[in-house]
């Protein structure tokens, strides 16, 4: 199926799998060595699923985000050095240090926050997708969100409400079988999220979210179908998050086993990636290496860029509250 | 407006009056679109939006499913987008539905991403009690808000405020929640036909008055003008405030008022605890405890919730007579 992708799309899908993990990677190890304040969701796992569906946007197409945001903004356009700040609380990040890991954002580039509420983007994206439509665009929204998500009720209102719109959403569910710490199986009755999508009147789409090539092709044609102003699709996305719900292996917590983990860790997006690309001649290992190489180094100096950065002035505490 | 003429004042009904502001919105900013339940083909459930569909047609005004957290979550999304909602909950008590989306998005997206986003989002909303609506579709809520910074809130009383603090908050590049009153759709007063914004964050001094100050919140304005002549008995000369808009507060007009009268009473139909007027209270005590004469006197609602039986609701809502109570009890007369 990948004959008909150009290399050039599968090498920037490759890189924007590679850009999410080393600066998880890194965001990690800092956070375990008490070095960023607050609490990180890392993305490390789920990177095909951002990179699959941020390679058919442009900066005038929304996406909103979830808790674990950092992977859609790096896909998104997301500069390191300004991450970074914003991780580190410095003036110089996306927010200005007021928002943190929770709330990075960026509006230019249409990606409309973190969020630190299960489910909050739903509707938020629906908005945008709204905005699309009724200021005669052919943008679409996309949404991100989790499987614990789809049990709130705003995943209900925002479902019906695009449907019944027919706006230009396409609902991206990472479904990672685990809501915070409990299971699929313990949170919900269903195993696909996709099978509510004909409830409210929209195609559902389950694919291998580990297969970035599943994941560009499904949401290709969602997006499509979206900015055909056809309406929206629940794509849901198979995945797993291979570090804990908070951090890297922060709480020490026994609610999956480590047999689970590693299974999963043999399906690496990235690592299955390039092999294909290998065995496809377009990407050999020294040339993949290289890619992690020249990324790590651009970790390093926007690590450096951060830390080098200045805390906000007291003054600016009560800055930005209105406009 | 200023010109001598013979020509009578135009007047509006309140409800009128905030149809017309919509209605002047609506015209000046062709990214302003109306959204919520039966706003369109009903035109409001309380006639607010009364011919508004013929006027601007099913893009601009559309009714939505009963989804208030939807609803509000589109208005967050669209403005952060470009567009300049105008959304519409009906019933103040439904936020309880909507409330993340109003606390967690639409008040602190501004601030959490840096002042990156602007939010022009006016949410329309109806509130009080009177009507025997009960416990569910009475209240006001307005505390709620005014503790989120990030929102502005205003109240107004008059058909003239409802149409100038609706321009205002839609002309407002913030999120501004407008509380509207229920109990006040059909009372009338002059309203201005041209567009007319109502600056946020003015207090409106609605009687002058030399040896008392009341600060009236919404609807009890009209009451503590009720309670004038029976004050002016008691030797009370009462001068109201309405401050109009509740976020930001204009402490300076209370202040300056306090300062001359020396006694004041502060009088709103929320719940007394915790309600806005403990804070407006503390305000007088920190800027003018010197000029006071006696303690500071708050009226509001027991502390219970909404009754339905008119028998129980008349007793519940504060009124002319309550004031006047409390501002014999406050000063033993």
């Amino acid at each position: 199926m990948s004959d008909e992708i150009s290399d050039e799309t599968l090498l920037d899908l490759h890189r924007r799998m590679v850009r999410i993990r080393r600066f998880e990677e890194t965001a990690g190890k800092m956070m375990e060595d008490g070095k960023v304040p607050g609490a990180l969701h890392l993305y490390v796992g789920e990177e095909a699923i951002a990179s699959g569906v941020m390679t058919h946007l442009s900066n005038e197409d929304q996406i909103t985000s979830t808790h674990r945001g950092h992977g859609h903004l790096i896909a998104k356009g997301g500069e390191f050095d300004r991450m970074f700040a914003e991780l580190l609380g410095r003036v110089t990040g996306y927010c200005k240090g007021k928002g943190g890991s929770m709330h990075i954002s960026n509006l230019d580039l249409g990606m409309l926050g973190a969020n630190g509420i299960v489910g909050a983007g739903l509707t938020i994206a629906v908005g945008a997708a709204f905005s699309n439509k009724f200021r005669k665009t052919d943008n679409v929204t996309c949404c991100f969100f989790g499987d614990g998500a789809s049990n709130e009720g705003s995943f209900h209102e925002a479902a019906n409400m695009a449907a019944l719109f027919k706006l230009p959403v396409v609902f991206v569910c990472e479904n990672n079988g685990y809501g915070e710490y409990t299971s699929q199986a313990n949170h919900q009755a269903i195993v696909d999220v996709a099978d509510r999508a004909p409830g409210y009147g929209m195609p559902g789409v389950v694919v291998d979210g580990m297969d970035v090539i599943a994941v560009y092709e499904a949401a290709g044609l969602a997006i499509a179908r979206a900015r055909a102003g056809e309406g929206p699709t629940l794509l849901e996305c198979k995945t797993y998050r291979f570090y804990d719900h908070v951090g890297v292996r922060g709480m020490g917590l026994s609610y999956r086993s480590d047999e689970e983990v590693a299974a999963w860790q043999k399906k690496d997006p990235i690592d299955l990636f390039e092999s294909r690309l290998a065995e496809q001649g377009i990407l050999s290992p020294e040339a993949a290496k290289a890619v992690h190489d020249e990324t790590l180094a651009e970790v390093i100096s926007a690590v450096k860029f951060a830390e080098d950065s200045p805390f906000p002035e007291p003054s600016s505490l009560t800055e930005d509250v209105y406009a | 407006m200023a010109e001598a003429q013979t020509e009578e004042p135009r007047t509006l009904s309140y409800v009128a009056a905030i149809t017309e502001g919509v209605r002047t919105v609506m015209q000046e900013q062709p990214n302003a679109f109306v959204a919520g339940e039966d706003v369109a083909g009903a035109g409001g459930v309380f006639g607010t939006y009364k011919g508004l569909l013929k006027e601007f047609g099913p893009d601009r005004i559309f009714d939505t499913p009963i989804s208030e957290k939807a609803i509000v979550g589109l208005g967050v999304g669209a403005s952060a987008t470009g567009c300049r909602p105008i959304i519409d909950v009906m019933f103040m008590d439904f936020l309880g539905e909507c409330m993340d989306e109003v606390t967690n998005q639409l008040a602190k997206m501004r601030y959490m991403f840096g002042g990156h986003a602007t939010l022009p989002v006016t949410l329309l909303t109806m509130a009080g009690a009177g009507m025997s609506m009960a416990a569910q579709h009475s209240q006001s809520l307005e505390a709620w808000l005014c503790h989120l910074p990030g929102l502005k809130v205003c109240m107004p009383t008059t058909p003239y405020d409802a149409k100038g603090l609706i321009i205002a908050a839609a002309r407002d590049d913030n999120p501004v929640i407008v509380i509207l009153n229920k109990m006040s759709l059909a009372i009338t007063g002059e309203v201005p036909e041209e567009s007319y914004a109502i600056p946020l964050g003015q207090a409106n001094i609605v009687r002058s008055g030399t040896n008392y100050t009341i600060v009236a919140i919404g609807r009890m304005v009209h009451e503590a003008l009720k309670a004038v002549d029976k004050l002016k008995s008691l030797g009370i000369d009462a001068e109201i405030i309405d401050p109009r808009t509740l976020q930001p507060f204009d402490s300076a007009t209370v202040i300056d008022s306090v300062k001359k009268t020396h006694r004041a009473l502060v009088v709103h139909e929320a719940v007394r605890f915790g309600g806005i007027g403990g804070e407006i209270t503390a305000q007088i005590q920190e800027q003018a405890f010197d000029f006071l004469d006696a303690p500071i006197a708050r009226v509001g609602a027991p502390f219970s919730p909404v009754p339905f039986s008119p028998a129980l609701e008349k007793l519940y809502v504060p009124n002319a007579d309550s004031i006047v109570a409390a501002a014999k009890q406050q000063l033993g007369l």
